[in-house]
């Protein structure tokens, strides 16, 4: 999650009445199955065109769908991660309308028995405050395939001399996941769609990429005067490629609205397009246009009915979810939700945290090398933190060695930068090449002595006052001791032996 | 050439079994007989001599290692609404152009697997949609009976197949009658099973909620044995009930004592004509003759099988049909955007009546009609096969007129309706996805003609009960003989 600031969410005024927003989302999910929904084909992206079909997703006369049981699984995890209701009695339909994308022209998808109803969507917003977003249902069907405006500059449908249609996408699993108009701002929008990321992520259900095109997104946004109870005119805005242009387009509407209305216009139910250059939204459909789908029950698929059992193996398998174990981390270790949200969002992060505070006791002291050093070499090796060679343990060895005092921070960033490539035990390492911190009076001393001796010119300086240059002979001495100097103690003592010494 | 392939499917596979001939003598001999006869029957869209001679090699060098082969070398009639790979499949469809499969359906598979020979395939009306073959926008087909009638439909090529002695048996699809209608017009017997018993896999859909495939043979055993092949659980149709095939072949009875037949009070005889009637009226003697116990059974619901039938068929066909849209294969129309170029393609590549059931199947579907007409349709449905299941409380099997009459002659339905009506005994049994099946059960000869025209008695059992309708089919085929008195007019002037 980017925790970032709520921008363009200041209150809403229209001729000086507080207004709100009221958004709901509409998001398109492809399940990250091995094999597409209704056939054996491989479901992966980024194939070469029209090599991952067959006679069933091209809908070749004669071919017939079978579904795909672990996608349906995978659905109704999803909607339990959320409390969902899973209904004992679902069926497919057929949606029906015309595209070359779509090769049967009617898409199989579920009408009115969606796999699961209802459920709350909880997350944090970045200001602290917690907010719950009711699901409406949560639905599976097939994709289509993927058109290619080909001949016009910008490769869009206007202008084009032709197109070509890559139906590798074609019949890939989609949840479509409905939610009740309970969002209230751009900011609140996108933090909605980062718990739902969050959640299908851990499920595996889904890579929820964006940018892959498997997470689309479609907003229904109105206004309304604050507090009153009936709805304002919707308008539906599509075409919003990532997080950054769904709470840009959100926020851009809303405003928009704002402004008609403040001109006493009246809001017109459309479809709107999010342009990304313009940032704006352009009218794409009237209401007028409305399909009508002819939605009825395929006649090639048998309704589904879940036993009680089944739900409760599928509720068994469920992982650690993230949202309960924000709430852990947030109110009970007392992380902030900034730090909360980067251990969950990071792959294995929070596991890997929650690993070594169970040997090491230390939250704090991990969370601080959890969130700095490993994810700095994580970033810097493009390694996952759970992947390195530094297990939990070695780094529990590392929070203790480091609480204990039995090493200072710089052993244990070089310590860190070493296990992490190499693997082995912290301890053994410090105590095998006499790595310890040097924290008796005595032997310090000796190097404070040295250095002394060495720079006489910088501790005449220090004498004369100038007291900056104490943190240079401190750098002296640790680089005398190789590092293993106490700092504070080589502070304390240089300062005790020049003042007792002769200029 | 009168000769072994004019035995049944079971003699010609044991011939070949036994050495006495190769699957690729019978393959060029039915070739041949094909290329001969064909042109004045019509049965054919396609004969694929090379797929033939392919396969019969391969039965041949598979009987060398000792493989058991329960249809070795026996030819086949494929309808032409079932793929093939690498054969033009067309569905009797300008829209198809000459679209090559390039898979295999199940069922046909199944046929080779066990070592048939496919001949070729059969015409049919387009889309399976209709009861003459007459609907065909790729060729005529008459009826080897009398070449002035049709063969019936939508099956009429693979019934007049078998009728005119070109292949042993042939695969027919049944959505309303579409098996049991041409059998019973070429005086042959033609068998749905219940639904979800066999694939659809690879057969191009009409109502998928209807579509079953079926053999037509010249015999109850031969249906037998082919329905034992081609059923069982697909886990390429999710449709197929996942339930033991039961072995038929070995429930084949002589006689029909202690069995009780209803017959259906609202199928009133006094509706037919007099001589159909008499016809039908001895079948009923006969079978008691034969040990049967005639019971009165009621299907108060059956006289909305055919309005019930034709919302659900369409509303299936109108959304199955979209596929055709000249974007991937098939005709391509060229228009000025890509509606236009649906539009054209549609216009030009389906014919009159697919037209009129994709209209009216979009229409039920239609928001504000849907409750009105799609979902009484299925309410209706309902009732129908309640309806059954109440009568054969009373009965085993029912049996009724297959159709209201003998094979009539072409352009005799021009009005649409009239043409639905000849599927009114048929349908009902569709609706309720009951195994049904058409027997020979005598002849009626039409004045002015001397050509002797066959009528079909029609048998029904409960659910899954394919066993116990086969054997009583055979004990009623051989109680009668009626095949043996006759054959048609047009194998006669062959010989
Ligand atoms: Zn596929």
């Amino acid at each position: 999650m980017s925790v970032t600031a709520a921008a363009g969410d200041s209150a809403l005024q229209v001729n000086g009445g507080a207004y709100e927003a009221v958004i709901g989302i509409e998001c398109h999910v492809e399940l990250k199955t091995e094999t597409k929904m209704f056939c054996g084909c491989r479901n992966v992206f980024g194939s070469e065109p029209n090599t991952n079909v067959c006679p069933v997703c091209l809908g070749y006369p004669g071919a017939l769908p079978v579904p795909n049981r672990l996608a349906i699984e995978a659905i109704v995890k999803a909607g339990l991660a959320f409390g969902a209701e899973i209904p004992p009695f679902s069926k497919f339909d057929r949606k029906n309308y015309f595209y070359p994308d779509m090769p049967k022209n009617y898409q199989i998808s579920q009408y009115d028995t969606p796999f699961t109803r209802g459920g709350v969507v909880s997350f944090w917003l970045p200001d602290g405050t917690q907010r719950q977003i009711r699901l409406t249902r949560i639905h599976l069907e097939e994709d289509t395939g993927k058109s290619i405006h080909a001949g016009s500059t910008d490769g869009r449908l206007g202008g084009s001399t032709h197109s070509l249609v890559d139906f590798n996408r074609a019949g890939v699993p989609l949840m479509e996941c409905v939610s009740e108009p309970d969002i209230r701002s751009a900011v609140e929008a996108v933090a909605y769609l980062e718990a739902l990321k969050r959640t299908f992520v851990a499920l595996g259900v889904s890579d929820v990429k964006m940018e892959e095109g498997s997470l689309r997104c479609d907003a229904n946004v109105s206004i309304r005067p604050t507090g009153a109870s009936e709805l304002g005119t919707k308008t539906e805005i599509k075409n919003m490629n990532s997080f950054r242009s769904v709470q840009r387009a959100i926020g851009n509407e809303i405003s928009r609205q704002a402004e008609a209305l403040s001109r006493g216009e009246r809001i017109v139910q459309e479809t709107r397009g999010w342009d990304e250059v313009a940032e704006t939204t352009i009218v794409q459909r009237s209401k007028e246009e409305a399909h009508d789908y002819r939605y009825f029950p395929d006649p090639d698929l048998v309704p589904i009915e879940f036993a009680a059992r089944d739900i409760a193996r599928l509720r068994d398998e469920l992982v650690t979810l993230p949202q309960p174990r924000l709430e852990r981390l947030i109110l009970h270790d007392r992380v902030s939700v900034v730090q909360a949200h980067q251990l969950i969002d990071t792959p294995g992060l929070a596991d890997y945290y929650e690993e070594t505070v169970a040997l090491s006791e230390a939250p704090q002291a991990t969370l601080n090398f959890v969130l700095g050093e490993l994810s700095r070499l994580a970033n810097e090796t493009a390694t996952a933190v759970a992947s390195s060679a530094l297990t939990p343990k070695a780094l529990a060895e590392i929070v203790d060695l480091t609480s204990r005092g039995a090493i200072n921070s710089k052993t244990a960033k070089d310590i860190i930068a070493r296990v992490w490539s190499e693997g082995g035990s912290p301890a053994e390492i410090v105590e095998r090449e006499g790595l310890g911190q040097v924290s008796d009076p005595a032997a310090v001393d000796g190097f404070v002595r040295e250095v002394i001796a060495a720079q006489a010119e910088s501790v005449e300086n220090f004498r004369n006052g100038k007291e900056t240059v104490l943190k240079f002979l401190i750098g002296q001495v640790m680089k005398t001791s190789r590092g293993k100097a106490d700092p504070k103690l080589a502070e304390e003592r240089l300062r005790a032996l020049i003042a007792g010494s002769d200029p | 050439m009168s000769d072994i392939l004019d035995l049944g499917a079971r003699e010609i596979a044991r011939a070949v079994v036994a050495k006495k001939t190769s699957a690729l003598e019978i393959a060029e001999d039915a070739l041949a007989r094909a290329h001969a006869r064909d042109g004045a029957v019509g049965a054919y869209l396609t004969i694929v001599d090379d797929v033939a001679r392919e396969q019969a090699r391969r039965v041949d060098a598979a009987l060398a290692k000792g493989a058991n082969l329960p249809l070795a070398g026996v030819p086949v009639a494929i309808k032409d609404n079932m793929c093939l790979s690498g054969t033009r499949t067309t569905a009797a469809s300008k829209i198809l152009g000459n679209w090559v499969a390039s898979y295999t359906a199940t069922a046909v598979q199944r046929l080779l697997d066990a070592g048939a020979i496919p001949v070729g395939k059969a015409n049919l009306d387009e889309f399976a949609m209709g009861s003459s073959c007459e609907n065909s926008a790729l060729g005529v087909t008459r009826n080897p009976w009398d070449l002035s009638r049709v063969p019936g439909g939508s099956s009429g090529g693979s019934a007049a197949a078998v009728a005119s002695g070109t292949a042993a048996f042939a695969l027919g699809s049944d959505t309303g009658g579409s098996i049991r209608e041409p059998a019973a017009f070429c005086g042959v017997v033609g068998f749905k099973p219940t639904y979800g018993r066999v694939s659809r896999y690879g057969l191009i859909a009409f109502a998928s909620s209807l579509d079953q495939i079926g053999p037509i043979a010249k015999s109850v055993e031969d249906c037998a044995l082919v329905y034992e092949i081609i059923a069982g659980a697909d886990p390429a149709d999710a449709t197929t009930v996942e339930r033991p095939v039961e072995r038929t072949l070995d429930a084949m009875r002589d006689d029909l004592k202690g069995l009780r037949v209803g017959i259906v009070r609202e199928f009133d005889l006094a509706k037919l004509e007099p001589e159909v009637r008499a016809v039908y009226e001895q079948a009923y003697r006969d079978l008691e003759r034969l040990g049967a116990e005639l019971v009165e059974v009621a299907l108060p619901t059956a006289d909305y099988g055919v309005a019930t039938y034709y919302l659900i068929a369409p509303a299936e066909c109108s959304s199955n049909l979209a596929r055709f849209d000249g974007m991937r294969y098939g005709l391509r129309v060229e228009g000025v955007d890509v509606g236009a170029t649906y539009e054209a393609t549609r216009a030009a590549g389906f014919g009159d009546e697919v037209k009129r059931r994709i209209l009216i199947g979009t229409y039920a579907l239609s928001s504000g009609y849907y409750d009105a007409y799609y979902v009484r349709a299925q309410k209706a449905r309902t009732l129908i096969a309640a309806d059954f299941n109440t009568a054969f409380e009373w009965c085993d099997v029912i049996a009724c007129p297959a159709a209201s009459s003998p094979a009539f002659e072409f352009n005799a339905k021009s009005d649409p309706v009239s043409m639905y009506l000849m599927d009114y005994y048929t349908i009902p049994m569709s609706l309720a996805g009951l195994p049904s099946l058409s027997v020979p059960c005598g002849y009626v000869t039409p004045s002015g003609s001397a050509k002797p025209l066959p009528l079909g008695l029609e048998l029904t059992t409960p659910l899954f009960a394919e066993r116990a309708l086969l054997g009583v089919a055979y004990a009623y085929e051989r109680g009668t003989r009626h095949a043996e008195k006759h054959c048609p007019p047009a194998l006669e002037a062959v010989r």
